[in-house]
């Protein structure tokens, strides 16, 4: 078990504006752990949406603004795949002709982890409260399982609820259709992903399915809900927390 | 998509939705892309090992690569020294001009072709007719499409969009005397014969080669059918045709990208026919050409070489892995694209053939999922590049630099705008704060169209309060 203190939760844009309560959630999780959630109030975003379109140098203005913001030694939970790993293997590119920034990125680079990641060394099985049995799937989002292995963490997370049983659906490696601004560039292809996803999900015959990515929920419930369904995905620290003997879960007893 | 109309790479968008709308397509593709991904996977099964492998392959072409110039003096000196005739053709119409020299001088009215990329892109078979050249397909796949007046959508299985039944019709119409069939062993039979006459008949023989060895001067064609084998053996004459970015530095590097190549490519362990062609034959051997050709295109190869952000778009190896495990290409298959290189590949050398400006739909359609940089042997970052030519597109040329053609073309006033604007907001956390809690009070306002994201989703629209507003309240 590892014996961080105290962490920062960078939330990133996605989760501020259009999903907070995953935010929220998160916080709740990493509470119950014992450990103290610090959240910068002048954080914004990691800048992923504009680099990957093209636009490095406006990506790279937004990026230096959150440099400064985590000073203590903490390690930077990333609620949000994608954006951990820009974190983790973008920044320092971001700024390479940059020494003193380049410096602080990769400070900040070694300190990012993945909420799923955290979540997996520290939680042990006498905190989970709640047992009910429930098939679920476990979506990852492409550059988190490719950057930063994040499907292995999420499945051994999951491992360690029990009455969770997880189910594989068909073509699961396979990218949502989500990818940023590709979505509104090339909004057919990035349709016909999405619904041959949420195909296999409905297939699979899962109740539920998580993520820790909520650019990949974003795209995914927004599909769903125009599907006669009620199918949804959840972020998998709202599943956590609904798991758990949490401050919020109590309150809410 | 056979007859006349040409696919275009600037069409891509109406290409795509059209390909996209057709259910058997998709499903075909579909399921001839997990038919490749799963045979491709069988021969790795130890992930340390391939990994180890890749990782060689890499540093060759890299190598390879960074001699280049100086390979490809030492390949001319080798093949003259061996008798090879080397070409050198910067432009598709260089090439061209090439091969009707070769054609005139021999009084060539016929050639037989092996499967070659490279041939496609500079429409080797059409310059030819247009001179009266009857430039035959001998690969069975190419020579079903070239009976049909269609084109290639993959750069390793050219018919895949091709049913049992379309081959049958196509056969049936185009081959005379030939019984209408749909049994697959017939139908290539049928194929067959038919060109083996052309072989018998053809002065010329025409391949690709997937690798050049520079220290031995040897061109090397990798292939299943024997017709390569065919063509480079029976005519008096053989063209290879290739880019000048296949040239490898010893014998001994052939070994682990060839093994990178078939398995990668079809999930075979070795291919039927490895052919290593080290010069015309000689004195006292009874078989081979008389005289062999290379010619050595250029075609944009050297942009990507001379700029070190897009060099590693050379290393490729032609494998076609990445277009299998595409979710782009297996949507929209490979004549959407336009280009003679489809799929992520496609993307990331077309614009250096074709500039920035035809091309420019085709690095933005990726969602940057990372799978083709995940399984391509020679470890090419195809996300990377395909970043890096959004960025290209969207520029303007920096001074100190050699621009790459059409520089900047994709480059709208109304999105670089909306990204300053972006870049504005969220890099001032006041500004930012501000604009949340606005947004967040006004979400009732967000549009019910909001373009591309609207078509299969509802709308998005901000949550009632801010993570950080609720974390505030939260707090107190
Ligand atoms: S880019 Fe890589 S995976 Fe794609 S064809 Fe070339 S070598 Fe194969």
């Amino acid at each position: 078990m590892e014996t961080d203190t105290h962490v920062y939760l960078f939330a990133t844009c996605v989760v501020d504006l259009f999903s907070p309560q995953s935010g929220l959630d998160a916080v709740e999780v990493l509470e119950a752990l014992g450990v103290t959630v610090a959240f910068p109030r002048d954080q914004t975003c990691c800048g992923q949406p504009a680099y990957t379109t093209g636009f490095a140098d406006d990506a790279r203005r937004v990026a230096a603004a959150q440099l400064d913001l985590f000073p203590q030694p903490w390690p930077i939970v990333v609620p949000s795949g994608s954006c951990g790993g820009m974190l983790r293997h973008h920044w320092p590119r971001l700024f390479a002709d940059d020494p003193q920034r380049l410096a602080q990125a990769e400070a900040l680079a070694a300190r990012t982890v993945e909420f799923c990641d955290f979540v997996d060394t520290r939680l042990a099985a006498s905190q989970v409260a709640d047992t009910t049995p429930v098939r679920l799937a476990l979506h990852t989002s492409c550059t988190a399982r490719r950057e930063l292995a994040t499907h292995l963490a999420g499945r051994r997370l999951l491992a360690k609820l029990p009455g969770v049983e997880l189910l594989e659906p068909e073509h699961e490696a396979e990218c949502c259709g989500f990818g940023g601004t590709f979505a509104i560039k090339h909004p057919e292809i990035s349709a016909a992903m999405t619904e041959d996803k949420l195909d296999a999900l409905q297939a699979s015959g899962c109740a539920q399915f998580v993520s820790a990515d909520c650019g990949c929920l974003l795209n995914l419930n927004g599909a769903l809900e125009r599907r006669p369904t009620t199918l949804r995905g959840l972020h998998i620290a709202s599943f956590l927390r609904s798991r758990l003997a949490t401050r919020g879960a109590e309150q809410r007893r | 998509m056979s007859g006349d109309r040409q696919p275009r790479p600037q069409d891509f968008k109406v290409q795509s939705r059209a390909a996209l709308a057709d259910p058997a397509l998709r499903a075909s593709f579909r399921s001839a892309m997990d038919f490749l991904v799963d045979k491709r996977a069988a021969q790795f099964p130890d992930i340390g090992a391939y990994e180890r492998l890749r990782s060689l392959g890499t540093r060759i072409r890299e190598h390879a690569l960074a001699k280049l110039p100086e390979l490809l003096e030492r390949l001319e000196q080798n093949l003259t020294a061996l008798g090879v005739q080397v070409h050198w053709a910067e432009t598709p119409s260089d090439a061209n001009r090439i091969f009707l020299d070769i054609a005139a001088r021999h009084g060539a009215q016929a050639m037989v072709k092996g499967k070659s990329m490279v041939s496609e892109e500079i429409e080797l078979n059409r310059e030819m007719a247009a001179h009266g050249i009857d430039c035959v397909e001998t690969d069975m796949g190419e020579y079903i499409l070239q009976l049909d007046g269609d084109r290639p959508s993959h750069i390793i299985m050219p018919a895949i969009h091709k049913t049992k039944a379309d081959v049958s019709r196509i056969f049936a119409e185009k081959i005379p005397g030939s019984a209408h069939t749909e049994d697959v062993d017939e139908l290539i039979a049928i194929g067959r014969r038919a060109l083996r006459e052309r072989f018998r008949d053809a002065p010329i023989g025409v391949t690709g080669a997937n690798f050049l060895v520079a220290e031995t001067g040897s061109l090397v064609l990798v292939e299943n059918e024997g017709n390569g084998r065919l063509c480079t053996s029976v005519p008096e004459v053989h063209v290879a045709i290739t880019g000048i970015e296949k040239v490898i530095e010893r014998l001994e590097h052939l070994p682990p990208l060839y093994t990178l190549l078939t398995r990668s490519a079809t999930g075979q362990a070795v291919t039927t026919y490895l052919n290593i062609v080290t010069g015309p034959r000689r004195a006292g051997e009874k078989d081979g050409p008389r005289e062999v050709h290379l010619i050595l295109l250029d075609n944009g190869r050297t942009q990507a070489w001379r700029d070190q952000r897009f060099r590693a778009t050379l290393q490729c190896i032609r494998c076609g892995a990445c277009m299998n495990h595409c979710p782009v290409y297996t949507r929209v298959g490979g004549l959407s694209y336009g280009t003679t290189y489809p799929g992520p590949i496609g993307a990331i050398v077309s614009p250096h053939l074709l500039g920035l400006d035809a091309t420019r739909d085709l690095p933005t359609a990726s969602s940057l999922c990372g799978a083709c940089g995940e399984v391509c042997p020679v470890g090419i970052p195809i996300p990377e590049l395909l970043m890096r030519l959004r960025g290209a597109a969207r520029r303007r040329p920096a001074p100190e630099r050699k621009p790459l053609r059409d520089e900047g073309a994709a480059r709208s006033r109304a999105e670089t705008l909306v990204w300053t604007a972006w870049a504005l907001l969220y890099s001032r956390a006041r500004l930012y704060r501000w604009f949340s809690w606005w947004a967040t009070r006004l979400r009732r306002l967000t549009p019910a169209w909001q373009g591309g994201w609207t078509r299969g989703r509802v709308p998005l629209r901000p949550a009632p309060r801010s993570l950080r507003e609720l974390l505030a309240q939260r707090r107190r």
